[in-house]
């Protein structure tokens, strides 16, 4: 597929290398001469310098024949601006981030107006995604395949868990629901698990399973459900602001330190139920009077990395049983960070970039690939895509144990007709049939990728 | 420096040139030559080191500036020696460092040659020595990244060690497709070439190694008298395809393109074809009195202008025997080269017309102190960077050039305009030059110091310098 991408900031930048790798035709369009030789040595991608809302500059990138362009430069106008005009030159789908809280109070109208295929507010998404992780705790990040029907979580196995020197296959005789281990990081290695691999305590593992059985299945290995009572933020940006309106939605009680005294009168004026602190976090005294020894949640949305990491690091000293979420921008190092335990890693350029490349994904479905929805799992080693499978596909009616699949793929979930069926050896794919498929392999983009050439 | 990426390159190269070491042993097969058999020989021995190159893969891919730089003047270097080695084999050229000098110049596009009489050479070596010239002109890595699958998405890196021109952009998103758009063109041009040629009446087999020669503007020919015996019609081809040659590609790929105007629009081509047109018609002012009509001497002219301009270096009449001033002429021409982006050597177009602008835009700095002003070029403003990369690269250039040429002159039996324009004619890839090396004589008779020189300046010119020059640092070749 041909996509154009105008700013190439943070997140354009880690847009580029996930489409490359999966073997796009690439422009980028930015009006910093640098960015664009940076881009392009280390990419194969072709740049363009200019101003994305040019419209010569834009055909100069080839917009006549892109089938997507992505707006993610930091103005809103321009973004919204360069996908009119892209839509009327080209007739492409388009993608604008537009993450002004004016704009997206009318999102709605702006989409269908102007003729946007998707916006997105890095802010709000990852808000989302913190919340999500404050509901249920225990896991450090979740995914959702089928819409909704199916989980993909991940968790640390802890001290003393029943999982700790089990064989995966003894499994089902130990805590007796359906669920499937589909991947195992340890030691910054990451496997796809067979029957005989035996997990330890301090392993990351990715489970696949529907919502119920998954609750089950974390009560019988003994780790907490329950989603927490409150939550303490430090900063009082965007993302703090949307992720105290999710939270408090839900019930949870929601505290803010801040260190901008104006800042807080607005948040004070916007959340009327938080619980606004004027202060500086890094401040040892306060964080203790404000009760960060009793807090069941910490999240660190400071605009600065070191700051983020180094209160999580206290956090974690002080109230070990919390549950942490650390923001990060630039640093995205987690093989390091996790060694600290700091919980759940949240970087909002990367959930930017993979709400854009579902996006992409899903439309390359119409156009060859027929990947439903691509999930990077365990820090981006593995990939967990959901295919639908048509009539033509080589692994119709084939018994799973007689399928040549490639090594470390791994088929974790087949969705029939609602159903979720957890495969066994004697189970066979149906046409029609939503297939999860985990793999440490890159760039599958149908489902006889997974077979042996 | 990561050695493994490296070697697995110059195995790759080495695959490409042994596949194509095979048509010079069909066109000897064809001519029923016992020098043919020297060519498989070579392609088997070179399949042989291609296979022992690439028989490790590379445990990782990583690739940067660095490597990228260094496996182009390797692979460049590699594929002269073993492109030499059928030469040495079947006698056609006995000494190694003559049939070296010979593919060198050959690859490089440069059609300085060695031999007083080419037509003593098999039909097999004739062959190869023009294809030669085919392969260099648009670039061998070029070749190797349009048709070998490269896991590692860093064949930028390589595209633009090779591409000639003080920036390198890309017609498509992906490098791959890109170096197939080229060569399509080159080949779709070439082929045309040919078949004007033919139609022209000119022999089957001169049509193949002239049509090679244009389209890298290499210049070897097959005659001792190079193009001096075509005929006026066959001539004239040769002249506007040399000038076609000398285009900068995307000019052909926006003509293939939605938006032709485009092409026209290229602020470089059009000063390449306004320096063409000034220099001819001044030229057959010049030389008028010395042919039997005004269209002869326009004839000539235009011949001899666009042989020099697109370093090509065909010959039909011998110009050391002109006026001064159209020898003036066209010794400017030499340094001024053909368009960026083409097959073309020399310091290329849209170079000159940069610096041209930056001395306007220093002269006017001098006039208003305070004023601040920036170089345009196709009506984009070109960034520091490029300014500055473009000014040093003439400095280099001076500076490799003024070293050249001491070196040459530590043999005392040439005068000081032969070694001068043997360099000017081998570090712009042109072929002949004026005095001892002039169109009628050749380079058999430096010495061998001089002969490595001018290799290293073939070399050089074609790699737009930095390439060869890297080779002599030691930081470069240290393992990391």
């Amino acid at each position: 597929m041909r996509v154009i991408i105008a700013g190439c900031g943070k997140v354009g930048i880690t847009i580029v290398e996930r489409l490359v790798r999966e073997g796009h035709d690439v422009a980028v369009i930015d009006t910093d001469s640098k960015v664009i030789s940076d881009v392009t040595d280390n990419f194969d991608v072709m740049g363009v310098v200019g101003n994305g809302a040019s419209y010569s500059t834009l055909k100069e990138a080839g917009i006549e024949d892109a089938n997507l362009l992505i707006a993610v430069t930091d103005s809103d106008e321009q973004n919204l601006l360069c996908c009119l005009f892209a839509k009327k030159a080209g007739g492409c789908n388009t993608i604008a981030r537009v993450r002004n809280p004016v704009y997206s109070g009318e999102i709605g109208y702006i989409k269908e107006e102007l003729g946007l295929s998707m916006t997105i507010n890095p802010e709000y998404a990852a808000a989302t995604e913190i919340s999500r992780l404050l509901r249920f705790p225990s896991a450090i990040k979740i995914d959702t395949f089928a819409r909704g029907r199916v989980e993909l979580l991940q968790f640390v196995i802890p001290e003393g868990s029943v999982l700790s020197d089990t064989a995966i296959e003894n499994l089902p005789q130990t805590v007796r629901v359906g669920v499937l281990i589909c991947a195992v990081e340890r030691e910054g290695e990451v496997v796809i698990p067979n029957g005989q691999y035996i997990l330890r305590a301090g392993d990351t593992i990715s489970i696949v399973a529907s919502p119920n059985h998954a609750r089950n299945f974390f009560s019988r290995i003994g780790i907490d459900i329950h989603r927490v009572r409150n939550a303490m933020l430090v900063g009082g940006g965007t993302i703090a602001y949307y992720l105290s309106r999710q939270l408090l939605s839900y019930g949870i009680e929601v505290k803010i330190i801040e260190k901008d005294r104006d800042r807080c009168e607005q948040l004070a004026d916007l959340l009327p139920q938080a619980v606004i602190i004027n202060g500086d976090a890094t401040d040892h005294d306060l964080l203790m009077e404000e009760g960060i020894e009793k807090a069941d949640s910490f999240v660190t949305l400071t605009g600065i990395d070191e700051e983020n990491i180094f209160l999580s690091m206290f956090a974690q000293q002080h109230n070990a049983g919390a549950k942490l979420i650390t923001k990060t921008n630039r640093i995205a190092i987690d093989d390091i960070v996790s060694k600290f335990h700091l919980g759940s890693m949240i970087h909002p350029k990367n959930i930017t970039a993979e709400y854009i490349l579902r996006f992409v994904r899903a439309m390359q479905n119409t156009i060859g690939s027929n990947v439903e929805t691509l999930y990077n799992i365990v820090e981006n080693k593995a990939e967990a895509l959901e295919f639908t499978i048509h009539a033509d596909a080589p692994v119709v009616g084939i018994p799973l144990a007689e399928l040549a699949t490639k090594d470390n793929v791994l088929i974790a979930c087949i969705i029939r007709k609602g159903k979720i069926i957890l495969p066994n050896g004697q189970t066979s794919i149906e046409v029609g049939d939503s297939v999860i498929i985990v793999t440490t392999h890159r760039g599958f983009g149908d489902i006889k990728d997974i077979l042996k050439a | 420096m990561h050695y493994s990426i490296v070697i697995y390159i110059l195995g790759m190269v080495l695959r490409v040139e042994a596949a194509l070491l095979l048509l010079p042993f069909v066109t000897g097969l064809i001519y029923r030559e016992p020098q043919a058999w020297a060519f498989l020989l070579v392609a088997i021995i070179t399949t042989a080191v291609s296979l022992l190159l690439t028989a490790k893969k590379p445990a990782k891919y990583v690739f940067y500036a660095r490597e990228a730089i260094v496996s182009t003047s390797l692979a460049w270097i590699i594929i002269s020696v073993f492109g030499a080695l059928p030469f040495v084999i079947n006698g056609d050229i006995p000494s190694f460092t003559d049939a070296l000098f010979e593919t060198i110049s050959g690859f490089t596009t440069t059609g300085s040659s060695i031999l007083y009489n080419v037509e003593a050479l098999s039909h097999a070596s004739l062959f190869w020595r023009s294809f030669t010239h085919w392969v260099g002109g648009m670039g061998v890595i070029v070749f190797m990244i349009a048709i070998i699958p490269m896991t590692g998405g860093y064949n930028a890196q390589l595209m633009r060690a090779e591409s000639p021109g003080p920036t390198f952009g890309k017609l498509v998103p992906k490098v791959k497709e890109s170096a197939k758009i080229l060569y399509l063109i080159y080949f779709g041009m070439t082929l045309l070439q040919i078949v004007l040629l033919l139609v022209c009446r000119m022999p089957v087999f001169d049509t193949l190694c002239m049509a090679f020669g244009t389209a890298g503007t290499g210049g070897f020919g097959i005659r001792n008298d190079s193009t001096a015996s075509y005929t006026i019609a066959q001539q004239a081809v040769l002249t506007v395809f040399m000038i076609l040659f000398g285009i900068n590609f995307n000019a052909y790929y926006y003509l293939l393109g939605r938006d032709k105007r485009q092409a026209f629009r290229m602020e470089e081509v059009r000063a390449y074809l306004g320096i063409i047109l000034v220099s001819i018609l001044m030229i057959t002012v010049d030389i008028r009195g010395a042919f039997d009509s005004l269209f002869l001497a326009f004839h000539h002219a235009a011949f001899q202008v666009s042989t020099i301009i697109t370093t090509t270096g065909f010959s039909t009449v011998d110009f050391d025997q002109w006026p001064s001033l159209s020898k003036g002429i066209l010794l400017l021409l030499m340094f001024i080269g053909a368009c960026a982006g083409s097959t073309g050597g020399g310091i290329k177009v849209s170079r000159v017309v940069l610096m041209a602008r930056m001395v306007k835009q220093q002269i006017k700095q001098y006039i208003h102190p305070k004023s601040v002003s920036v170089v345009k070029m196709d009506g984009k403003t070109v960034d520091h960077e490029t300014v500055r990369s473009v000014s040093i690269y003439l400095v280099l250039y001076v500076f490799l050039f003024i070293l050249s040429m001491f070196l040459l002159t530590l043999d005392p039996s040439k005068d000081l305009l032969t070694d001068f324009t043997a360099v000017a004619a081998t570090f712009n890839n042109i072929g002949p030059g004026l005095a001892l090396v002039g169109p009628t004589r050749n380079f058999a008779e430096l010495t061998a110091l001089s002969k490595y020189v001018l290799m290293f300046d073939m070399l050089a010119g074609r790699l737009e310098l930095y390439p060869m020059v890297m080779l002599f640092v030691p930081v470069v070749w240290k393992k990391n």
